[in-house]
């Protein structure tokens, strides 16, 4: 018996308060994944597909800072979303995610998605209003990163 | 008989135990009084004046376990003439002590609650007493959440103890980083981001909150926004203490003088203060 991946969808954050119809929706475009340590979840520069909802593991976005070693910028951790370029042209993933811990998440097909929105302006509002207000988080926590908040100087 | 009380603008003399390096510029002293006497008792969050004679005297929060009172215990980054001068202190060398002195962390409200005890870099060190009181007395308190924010893994002050302290399988501790190098396997974001990834009530929580002052504004906000009450919250101000008696006015902070009145503040007392330039 195949088991639905609707519950899984409804426990997460993202999705909180979604209709069973929506999520129903929603599952059609989705399936479980898992990443082993340090597999990467996609490069820099790659086309981007799909998003993911992290439901165990840590996820860390990175980018590279030749020559010396890549950066992690932020870790993506669980009941948390990573990606958000599916959603925006020219759909290229901006950084690198790799697993840092053993990963289980939900891919969330992108093109699969859009077409439901765009079919569903319900779903697709309700998709980009959400995605907007992780964007809008992310931002402020940026921007408080970029402040360098804990620095003193010692010169 | 009425005791005499010592004059408190009077430094009693302490003798330097031991000197832990933590971090760069960052040190930890060990003193003891001179006289052989026990240390005051101290409040947590409270703070002395340490002088170096002919250098100067400057304010630094209690770090020590209020369980401990053979020791004074002081963690300090070295930034300016007085800390720079601590820093060269070698075993046996003699300072001035006054204190303790100011307002404390309200843990005795905390009974029963979820505590949430969120640090910014050097603002563990005031914190770590709580850490220390909160774990000999574990079951008086709900869930305990210790979130530390740091720039880098290099920067992670008492860094042994965070990992001792996550051992516990009843405290849950975590630790974020601005940024960090490839081989990085904690989290990296501001500690902003650890709240909502904590588990706890915010309709029975308290938080104590220490940093520097934008962390704290931010860490204060992300807390109300969980719905954690603002007069459950209480932040520690720095301000230029001189007298530490509420005489002189160099610690004024508008109708407060943050060394009588503070360092410890309910958030909702100064929320508006913290948004406002020079005060």
């Amino acid at each position: 018996m195949t088991q639905t991946l609707t519950p899984i969808l409804a426990a997460h954050p993202f999705f909180h308060g979604f209709d069973a119809r929506t999520l129903d929706l929603v599952a059609g475009c989705a399936r479980n994944v898992q990443f082993e340590r340090e597999h990467y979840l996609f490069h820099e520069g790659e086309a981007a597909n799909a998003f993911y909802l992290i439901r165990s593991g840590k996820v860390a976005l990175e980018t590279s800072a030749a020559p010396h070693r890549p950066v992690i910028i932020e870790t993506i951790e669980p009941n948390e979303v990573l990606g958000w370029s599916w959603l925006f042209p020219p759909y290229r993933w901006h950084f690198t995610a790799r697993a840092i811990e053993p990963v289980h998440a939900l891919l969330l097909d992108g093109a699969c998605l859009r077409a439901k929105g765009e079919a569903d302006h319900d779903l697709g509002y309700e998709l980009v209003r959400r995605a907007a207000q992780i964007l809008m988080q992310r931002l402020q926590a940026t921007r408080l990163q970029l402040l360098d908040m804990y620095y003193v100087d010692t010169d | 008989m009425t005791p005499i009380l010592a004059d408190p603008m009077l430094p009693r003399l302490y003798r330097l135990q031991r000197v832990h390096q933590e971090i760069p510029h960052t040190f930890t002293l060990e003193l003891a009084p001179e006289d052989g006497e026990a240390i005051p008792p101290f409040h947590l969050g409270q703070f002395n004046m340490l002088s170096v004679f002919g250098v100067g005297e400057i304010p630094l929060s209690i770090s020590g376990n209020p369980a401990k009172p053979q020791h004074l215990v002081h963690t300090i980054r070295a930034v300016g003439s007085v800390s720079r001068a601590l820093q060269r202190f070698k075993k046996g060398e003699v300072l001035g002590v006054r204190g303790p002195f100011g307002s404390h962390w309200p843990l005795e409200q905390a009974t029963g609650k979820d505590l949430i005890i969120a640090a910014g870099g050097l603002g563990l060190a005031p914190l770590r007493s709580v850490m220390y009181q909160v774990i000999a007395e574990r079951a008086r308190y709900g869930k305990v959440i210790m979130l530390y924010g740091t720039r880098t893994p290099a920067d992670i002050l008492y860094r042994r103890e965070l990992e001792r302290w996550r051992g516990h399988l009843d405290l849950e501790v975590s630790v974020t980083v601005d940024r960090a190098p490839d081989d990085w396997r904690g989290s990296v974001g501001v500690v902003t981001r650890l709240i909502a990834r904590a588990s706890f009530d915010p309709a029975r929580a308290m938080a104590f909150v220490c940093g520097p002052e934008i962390m704290m504004r931010f860490t204060a906000s992300s807390l109300t926004a969980c719905g954690v009450a603002e007069d459950q919250i209480y932040l520690s101000l720095e301000r230029n203490m001189k007298c530490a008696l509420g005489f002189c006015g160099h610690c004024q902070y508008r109708e407060y003088f943050v060394c009588r009145d503070g360092p410890i503040f309910p958030y909702g007392s100064i929320r508006e203060l913290l948004r406002e330039e020079e005060i």
